[in-house]
């Protein structure tokens, strides 16, 4: 028999819990739910457009009478439990009914609060807080003219703005100087407040409520200084309340909250609790974001799994009001030990300011462009020290390193047919309706739907500012980002769990790490296969977890065959190679030959049985694999140097051929170019190169962190060394620090831009023991990665993979 | 149709998959760490990919193309991408392997249409 779940309230967080609940264990539980409004559950943060009149109550719901029904759930709307019978282990509601339970959930929100100012009760007070709220509003509006709304936070100027667009005059009633002053500092308040003056609102700053007067309906607000305003209609948004009367009334332990632990369980442990109503860890959550995470680890307890834990959040806002932009997080407001860099433009509305302690982001607010908020909220979670890029910081991502991909800033303004995600090309009203239809909440659930943001990353800020604009101020807020689905441990707590606990292979460390899958997926075990490679090298290879490309030491096409790219050291080649390779073409009727941005020559189109064929070709011509597959050195990149150029200061060539003979072979966390030029001028594009020498008449300048690919980005300068053993072994040593930090799939530029160019420098430039060891980490990791892979399978090594099993005629 | 006969279990990989060639198409036959066996047409519901090619966990396995996951047991796309790709029999009778490849009823010169959303 099914144990019975009962849930009092009917919320979005609680019902996303139960949603959650029905993922991990569709059948344990036969569920009741009581709400105590009318309605089944709808999207509370989209009241404001169903005030204006943007939407209409079936546009926000999120779940209606159907789903409840064919989920087996028995939903009691318009029932309010009164009291819990704790040792009976029954509810008890409004009629008199007992229901009885195995296991409680809580989410009874929270309630407005009302100011007890005489007149509080009048007619035509009420408070902001569900659809009963608005419908009354819409009414008011319809037959009179004044209203005042007391509390210029977020939902105040949401209920202003919407009684404003349905007609009535509307003024403002502020305690404080400042709007929103739990997200806006004081210059962002201004700028907030002059530009919904500007759309039609009044305020009154820094007004004190004494009484609201009249006879039977509200007549005036009268004043601690002793004005008056005449008002037919009086709306308290002046915050919210933990709504713990029934928890408190049964004796279930609540200070401001319903108090929990980290598995969301109450003092009683058959009654748990999520959303509004409770306090964890001594903070109490009014954002959805924490809610929803807060209902997936509640689920997974109710399911008896018992492996989540809900450790706190962090939060930000990004809101859109009345169409601004905004944004906060953090601690904006910073105190003496605290440092701040403040960009103000104020005719182009644009105010941005971020906090900072020890060039750490301890908080930040954006006003009128909000598209590095995401960017700011990332930095601060991470704790990056921003000291590198510190003098462009306020400028945005894209002013790091280089200007990239061209990216607008205002998602509002553009238009439903504007293409949002160049690569996977959807546009934004793709993105509106998916949000709407399937109900979305989070960047991750846009990016698995709809696809947009999910290659390259560059329009990330933009989808999130879509999002923001639909759902309200919703924005995704784990406390640390796990490798992926199938653990909860961050890619570098797996790489130094490997190391310290000698973990050496997959099947360990999933083990050892409680991994949540069986055999992982296709994300966490390319990843944990590299790190085992990287920390165990010649001990650890498991083929299965490679991906295709690296599997069949080939790039797979579009059309399933394969392209192939002969190694020609430095970019140097000559008639005997070249003509070898017009013979395998013709061969195996290759039917594309291209030449790459590497300087190498592809082979496109070769099919997969073909491939040991041509490789054995291609090897007894003296080639070796090029890697172009690999997530490896991929080429070194060279201009012809002073042997032939009238500029050329040193043999770059050469320099670049000793670089490639050393690096062949080795895997990293991605793909690694290299490029030498011989002189300033810089033929071969050293400057976008993972690993870059420019030559220079003393020496060779050394630059890593570059990339050309999604967003531009220009190395750093390293140092400037003077020898050709030098280069060879500062790359060596950057190479390794690389391979052993970077986050599986993150190239030198993410990464040096996550852990700052001076940590690298700490490493290969100041600490020359440090550095030797480094250089002969990566020399000794080489000797079991220089085999030529390509020689190997074209004499028989790993035959089944590229052979079918059989051929049925 | 009787079970073909398509070659022993040990000839594909833990967590891998071999290619049948028939005329119906190639079908990818994968192998789980249980020791589980599954037979798909070797087509992604999305834009053709060969799975045949792709990451094997448990029961699923992951397009090599654009990384959409399709459950072995009946070539449904996992949630939320939506499509079908066509499955087959296959069974393990003393580590050998037998394919049932019913005979085809529709027209076979485009045996590439799996079902897409």
């Amino acid at each position: 028999m099914k144990e019975k779940l009962v849930m009092v309230g009917n919320g979005m967080a609680g019902v996303r819990a139960i949603e959650e609940l029905l993922k991990v264990a569709p059948d344990k539980y036969d569920i009741t739910v009581f709400g105590s409004e009318p309605h089944a559950n709808y999207n509370r943060i989209l009241l404001s457009p169903v005030l204006t009149g943007e939407m209409a109550l079936k546009d926000i719901m999120l779940n209606d009478v159907d789903w409840y029904k064919d989920n087996g759930i028995d939903l009691r709307l318009n029932r309010k439990i009164v009291d819990i019978d704790r040792r009976g282990r029954e509810v008890i509601d409004d009629e008199g009914l007992h229901t009885p339970y195995h296991r409680l959930l809580i989410a009874t929100g929270s309630n407005p609060f009302i100011i007890p100012v005489p007149g509080h009760d009048l007619e035509g007070v009420i408070a902001y807080r569900d659809i009963a709220d608005v419908d009354y509003m819409l009414d008011a509006a319809k037959e009179y003219n004044n209203a005042v709304v007391i509390g210029g936070g977020l939902l105040g100027l949401e209920a202003a703005n919407g009684l404003k667009e349905r007609g009535m005059n509307v003024t403002v009633v502020h305690l404080l100087d400042t709007l929103m002053e739990r997200q806006l500092d004081q210059a962002s308040g201004a700028l907030l407040q002059r530009s919904l003056e500007e759309r039609g609102l009044s305020f009154k700053m820094t007004a004190q409520t004494e009484a609201i007067v009249g006879d039977k309906r509200v007549e005036k607000i009268r004043f601690a200084d002793g004005s008056e305003l005449a008002t037919d209609l009086v709306v308290m948004a002046v915050g919210i309340r933990p709504n713990v009367e029934l928890a408190k009334k049964v004796g279930i332990h609540c200070e401001r909250g319903i108090v929990v632990n980290d598995t969301m369980q109450t003092y009683d442990p058959r009654i748990y609790a999520v959303g509004e109503c409770l306090q964890h860890r001594g903070e109490t959550y009014g954002l959805v974001a924490p809610l929803f995470e807060q209902a997936k680890v509640c689920a997974n307890h109710l399911a008896q799994l018992g492996h989540a834990r809900y450790e706190g959040s962090v939060t930000s806002t990004k809101l859109k009001v009345t169409g601004i932009d905004l944004f906060s997080a953090g601690d904006f407001t910073g105190n003496e030990s605290t440092e701040e860099i403040v960009f103000q433009d104020r005719n182009a509305g644009v105010y941005k300011k971020v906090i900072l302690k020890e060039n750490k982001i301890l908080g930040a607010v954006l006003y009128g462009d909000t598209v590095d908020g995401a960017w700011y909220f990332d930095l601060m979670r991470n704790g990056t020290d921003i000291g590198d890029f510190r003098e462009s910081l306020l400028f945005g991502q894209a002013h790091i390193g280089d200007a990239g991909h061209g990216e607008t800033n205002a998602a509002a303004s553009l238009s439903d047919t504007a293409e949002v995600c160049g690569c996977n090309g959807v546009i934004k009203g793709d993105i509106i309706n998916a949000i709407r239809e399937k109900g979305l909440f989070t960047l991750e659930d846009v990016r698995a739907h709809t696809k947009a943001s999910s290659s390259c990353g560059s329009c990330t800020g933009l989808v999130e500012q879509i999002l923001a604009s639909v759902v309200g101020d919703y924005s995704e807020t784990p406390k640390k980002k796990s490798m992926c689905q199938c653990t909860d441990f961050t890619h570098d707590e797996v790489r130094k769990a490997i190391v310290a606990k000698a973990i050496k292979t997959i099947p360990d460390v999933m083990e050892q790490m409680e991994w949540k899958t069986t055999n992982g997926c296709a994300s966490c075990r390319p990843a944990l296969n590299y790190y085992l490679v990287c920390a165990w090298p010649g001990e650890w290879d498991d083929y299965q977890s490679r991906y295709i490309n690296e599997r069949a030491h080939a790039n797979i096409q579009k059309d399933g065959t394969y392209s192939v790219i002969p190694r020609m050291w430095g970019g140097v080649t000559n008639a005997a190679e070249l003509r070898a390779i017009a013979d395998v073409a013709d061969k195996y009727k290759i039917p594309t030959m291209k030449v790459t941005g590497g300087q190498r020559i592809d082979l496109l189109g070769v099919k997969k049985e073909d491939l040991p064929k041509v490789w054995g070709d291609l090897s007894r011509a003296g080639f070796v694999s090029g890697h172009a597959y690999a997530k490896g050195l991929r080429t070194v990149k060279t201009c012809v140097g002073k042997e032939w150029c009238r500029f050329g200061t040193q043999d770059s060539t050469a320099m670049g051929i000793d670089l490639e003979k050393m690096a062949w072979g080795s895997w990293s966390p991605h793909k690694f170019k290299i490029a030498v030029s011989g002189c300033p001028r810089n033929c071969a594009e050293a400057t976008i190169k993972d690993f870059g020498v420019v030559a220079v008449d003393s020496g060779w300048e050394l630059h890593v962190g570059g990339n050309g690919g999604i967003k531009v980005r220009v190395t750093d300068f390293l140092c400037k060394v003077t020898t050709e053993a030098e280069v060879l072994e500062y790359c060596a040593a950057f190479m390794q620090i690389y391979r052993e930090e970077a986050h599986y799939l993150e190239r030198t530029a993410p990464w040096i831009e996550r852990v700052g160019l001076s940590h690298v420098k700490k490493y290969i430039v100041d600490d020359e023991p440090g550095r030797k060891a480094l250089a002969k980490r990566f020399l000794d990791s080489q000797k079991h990665m220089q085999d030529d892979p390509w020689k190997e399978r074209a004499e028989g090594v790993d035959k089944n993979e590229f052979e079918p099993l059989t051929e049925i005629a | 149709m009787p079970l073909l006969e398509i070659g022993k279990l040990e000839e594909i990989p833990k967590l891998g998959s071999r290619v049948v060639r028939t005329p119906q198409g190639d079908i990818a036959v994968f192998r789980n760490s249980s020791d589980e066996v599954f037979a798909l047409l070797d087509l992604c519901p999305h834009k053709a990919g060969p799975l045949s090619q792709g990451i094997v966990c448990e029961h699923t396995v992951t397009c090599p193309l654009h990384n959409w996951n399709i459950d072995l047991r009946n070539g449904e796309a996992c949630a939320p991408d939506e499509g079908r790709t066509k499955s087959f029999g296959v069974v393990v009778k003393s580590e050998v392997l037998y394919l049932d490849l019913p005979e085809e009823v529709e027209n076979t010169s485009k045996p590439a249409q799996a079902v897409a959303s």
